[in-house]
C-alpha cells in the first residue's frame, strides 16, 4: 500500500444493480442517528440508512450521490452500503423531484390524516434530496 | 384412409399452429436473456443482504425477536409466484403441486397469489386466496416486492400468521428450472455459514434491536424481490422449451401428414388411370 494513503473499498448496491465500487478515503452519509463521516480503521459497525447524501471523497475528489433507505456495514478495510434505490445527480430528473416536493408540501398544509402527514414528509424529505444532490452536476 | 382434402386442411392446420409455437419461442428467448440478465443484477445484493443477516443472528445469538419466533397462529402464509400466461410447460402446475403435496393441511394456509394461473388453480382447489397480486409479474420492480412484502408482514406482526413461505420457481440454467418452497419467517440459519468471520466484533446502531427490526424487512423484501425476477426467467425458460418441443412435434405430425397425402394422392392417381384403362377395354 502507498504510504500516507489511507484508502479503504467502498461498495454501494442496490437490488438492480452494482451502483459503486471502487477506492475512498473518506465517506460521508446519512444513518438513524445522524450524519456521519468515516475513514478507514473503523470501529465494525451496522447501522441503518436514512434518506440522504452520500459523498464519497478520494484525492481531493468527491463523488456524490443519493440515497434512500438502506443500511451500511463498516468494517475497518471495508464499507458496504445496501441501498434499496441509489442514483448519480446526472440520473436525477428535476422537474419531476421538483414538481414532487410541490405535491409533498400540498399535502402537508391541507394536512390529511396522521398516517398520509408521516408519508408525505417522507416524500417531501426524499425530493428535496433529490434536488439538493442534482445541484452537484 | 382420409380423403386427400382432409389431410391437406389439416396438414396446414398444423403448420399455422406451427408458426405461432415457433413466434412464441423466438419472444420467449428475448423475454429469457433479458430476464436473466436482471436475475444475475438482482443476485450480489440479494448475497450480501443474506451474508449480513445471516452473520448478524450468529453473532446475536439467542435475541428474542419477533421475527425470529413463531408466532402463536397456526395459519401460515404462503406466496406462491406462478405466471400469468399459460403454455409454459409444467411451469405453473409445478408450483401448485409443491404446495398442495406438501404437509400443510388446506386450512391452514393463506395464499398469496402472484401470478394469475397459480390464483386459479387454488381458488379451483378451495384453498384460501387472501390477496392477490397478479399485476405485478409483468414487470416486477423492487417497490412491487416492497408493497407485497409490506402485506405479508403485516399479517405476521398482526399475528394472522405463524410462519411465512414462498414458493417460486428457482432458475438453474435455460433448461432447468426447479419449484422451490423456503421458509421466510421466522429465520433459520444454517449453523455452519459463516462461522468464519463470525469473530469480528459487530456494533449497532441505533442498537441491535432496532438494527434488527429495519434490516429483516428489507431482508424479506430482497428474497422476493430475487423470487419474482428468477421466476420471470424461469417462466419464460419453461416456455421456450415447450414451444420448442410444441414446434418439433409440428415438424414430426407435418412430415407424417406429407407422407400421407402423398399415398393417397398416388392411389388416387391410380386408380384414375384403372378407370380409364378399364374404360378404353370396354369400349374397343
Amino acid at each position: 500500500m502507498a504510504e500516507g494513503k489511507n484508502l479503504f473499498q467502498v461498495e454501494i448496491i442496490t437490488p438492480d444493480r452494482v451502483f459503486f465500487r471502487g477506492d475512498a478515503d473518506m465517506i460521508e452519509f446519512n444513518t438513524a442517528d445522524g450524519q456521519i463521516g468515516v475513514y478507514k480503521d473503523h470501529i465494525p459497525l451496522t447501522t441503518v440508512l436514512e434518506p440522504g447524501v452520500v459523498i464519497i471523497h478520494k484525492d481531493g475528489e468527491q463523488k456524490v450521490a443519493a440515497v434512500h433507505a438502506g443500511f451500511a456495514e463498516i468494517l475497518g478495510e471495508k464499507v458496504t452500503l445496501l441501498a434499496e434505490l441509489a442514483e448519480w445527480p446526472d440520473e436525477i430528473d428535476v422537474s419531476r423531484a421538483e414538481a414532487a416536493r410541490e405535491r409533498a408540501e400540498e399535502r402537508i398544509k391541507t394536512k390529511a390524516e396522521s398516517l398520509d402527514l408521516k408519508r408525505a414528509e417522507y416524500a417531501l424529505h426524499k425530493a428535496l434530496i433529490r434536488i439538493d444532490v442534482a445541484h452537484y452536476r | 384412409m382420409a380423403s386427400m382434402r382432409d389431410i391437406k386442411r389439416r396438414k396446414s392446420s398444423i403448420q399455422s399452429t406451427q408458426q405461432i409455437t415457433k413466434a412464441m419461442k423466438l419472444v420467449s428467448t428475448v423475454k429469457l436473456q433479458k430476464a436473466r440478465g436482471r436475475a444475475e443484477q438482482t443476485d450480489p445484493y440479494f448475497n450480501y443482504m443474506y451474508k449480513t443477516v445471516s452473520s448478524m443472528l450468529a453473532r446475536s445469538g439467542n435475541i428474542n425477536h419477533p421475527y425470529l419466533t413463531a408466532g402463536d397462529s397456526e395459519k401460515k402464509a404462503v406466496v406462491a409466484i406462478t405466471s400469468n400466461r399459460g403454455l409454459a410447460g409444467g411451469y405453473n402446475s409445478n408450483i401448485v403441486k409443491l404446495i398442495t403435496d406438501s404437509d400443510f393441511k388446506k386450512e391452514e394456509l393463506n395464499i398469496y397469489a402472484v401470478g394469475g394461473k397459480g390464483a386459479e388453480a387454488f381458488a379451483r382447489r378451495g384453498y384460501n386466496i387472501v390477496a392477490d397480486a397478479s399485476e405485478i409479474m409483468e414487470n416486477p420492480t423492487y417497490p412491487d416486492a416492497m408493497a407485497l412484502c409490506d402485506k405479508v408482514l403485516e399479517a405476521f406482526t398482526k399475528g394472522e400468521v405463524g410462519e411465512i413461505y414462498l414458493a417460486y420457481t428457482h432458475f438453474k440454467n435455460t433448461v432447468s428450472q426447479e419449484a422451490k418452497l423456503i421458509k421466510l419467517l421466522p429465520i433459520e440459519i444454517d449453523p455452519n455459514d459463516d462461522a468464519a468471520d463470525s469473530n469480528i466484533l459487530m456494533n449497532y446502531e441505533p442498537n441491535e434491536e432496532e438494527a434488527l427490526n429495519q434490516i429483516i424487512p428489507k431482508y424479506v423484501t430482497s428474497l422476493f424481490y430475487g423470487a419474482l425476477v428468477e421466476a420471470v426467467a424461469s417462466e419464460n425458460g419453461a416456455r421456450m422449451q415447450a414451444m420448442d418441443s410444441a414446434t418439433s412435434n409440428a415438424e414430426e405430425m407435418i412430415s407424417d401428414l406429407s407422407l400421407k397425402y402423398n399415398r393417397a394422392r398416388q392411389g388416387s392417381i391410380t386408380q384414375e388411370l384403372t378407370e380409364i384403362i378399364a374404360g378404353a377395354n370396354a369400349i374397343s
